[in-house]
């Protein structure tokens, strides 16, 4: 795209929009505010490097991931993108701790069924004796703790920030 | 005298200022460091993001810049946000296993209340001689009649 209408790029960086413009294809001009973000992070003259060493199939992706980590960067100017991804991290760890307690749960279950088989025979029985079939599962034991600061892959991060709203790149 | 110009200075090849921003977070010894983010970000870029945040939070906001910029060597077309998409795959991941898991806790279950009301009814009381029913006259040994069996 070029001549008559520059792309988003080329009117915020005020010259003619070559026919051949790396940017056009990506940051048309109906929508200025994603080059702007971009540029303010990462700079027009290395946005244009990393797509120029970039297959022509790729660049399009390319550009939405630089999109999306200039925005997370402009969200949180602090950890950017890495503060999700933190936060993505925890997120994960405490399923996994749930996974693992419903592991065990399930595993009880087996347990019980395994040394307990119901038979469909009446049971004669003498005295107070009555088989105990059924172990009431309670609080299973609380041996999973969930640490605030694991999961976080440079040791410098010590606190965590997250994205506002969920970005998932597509 | 021995230079003590940052990894910035040394790479812009100028003079390290006392007041230098960058000499905190770049240190002359990391030379990598600097050269990835100023590879993606640029020097003008960083300098300025440094120079709008307090002081105490400098050292985290190079450190993820820096985190930033390796990543986007390492996977030049979707950098950081590569990661972030594997770690939603393996929240959806995690989040179907223990919904599966939690279906069939929930299947065992009402299978083992079945089982135990089963368990009741079949249950005779206690204190009774297997030998009762033989003695009793005319009546047999069978369950037929359930109102026999329970108080």
């Amino acid at each position: 795209m070029g001549g008559n209408s520059p792309c988003a790029s080329c009117k915020l960086l005020r010259r003619r929009c070559a026919k051949e413009c790396i940017f056009a294809p990506y940051f048309p001009s109906d929508d200025p505010h994603k080059f702007s973000i971009v540029h303010k992070i990462f700079g027009a003259s290395n946005v244009s490097k990393m797509l120029q060493e970039l297959p022509l199939q790729q660049r399009a992706d390319a550009v939405s991931s630089l999109v999306y980590e200039a925005n997370a960067r402009v969200r949180d100017p602090v950890y950017g993108c890495v503060g999700a991804i933190s936060y993505l991290q925890n997120q994960v760890s405490q399923l996994q701790m749930q996974l693992a307690v419903a592991q065990s749960e399930i595993l009880c279950f087996q347990m019980q069924q395994e040394l307990a088989p119901i038979t469909t025979s009446p049971v004669l029985l003498e005295g107070d004796d009555k088989p105990s079939l059924f172990l009431h599962q309670n609080n299973l034991p609380q041996f999973l703790t969930y640490s605030s600061s694991n999961n976080v892959i440079f040791d410098s991060f010590k606190k965590e920030s997250f994205l506002g709203q969920d970005m998932i790149f597509s | 005298m021995v230079s003590t110009r940052c990894a910035a200075c040394k790479y812009l090849r100028r003079r390290c200022p006392s007041d230098c921003i960058f000499s905190l977070y770049f240190p002359s010894n990391n030379p990598q460091r600097f050269a990835y983010v100023h590879k993606i970000f640029g020097a003008s870029n960083i300098g300025k993001m440094l120079q709008d945040l307090p002081v105490h939070r400098r050292a985290d906001a190079a450190d993820s810049l820096y985190y930033e910029a390796h990543c986007r060597i390492k996977d030049p077309t979707y950098g950081c946000v590569g990661i972030v998409n594997l770690l939603h795959q393996e929240i959806y991941n995690v989040q179907s296993q223990i919904a599966k898991i939690q279906a069939e806790i929930a299947f065992l279950s009402t299978n083992e209340q079945s089982d135990e009301t089963q368990y009741q009814q079949l249950q005779i009381a206690p204190n009774l001689d297997p030998n009762f029913l033989s003695e009793q006259k005319g009546f047999s040994n069978s369950f037929d009649d359930s109102s026999t069996w329970f108080y």
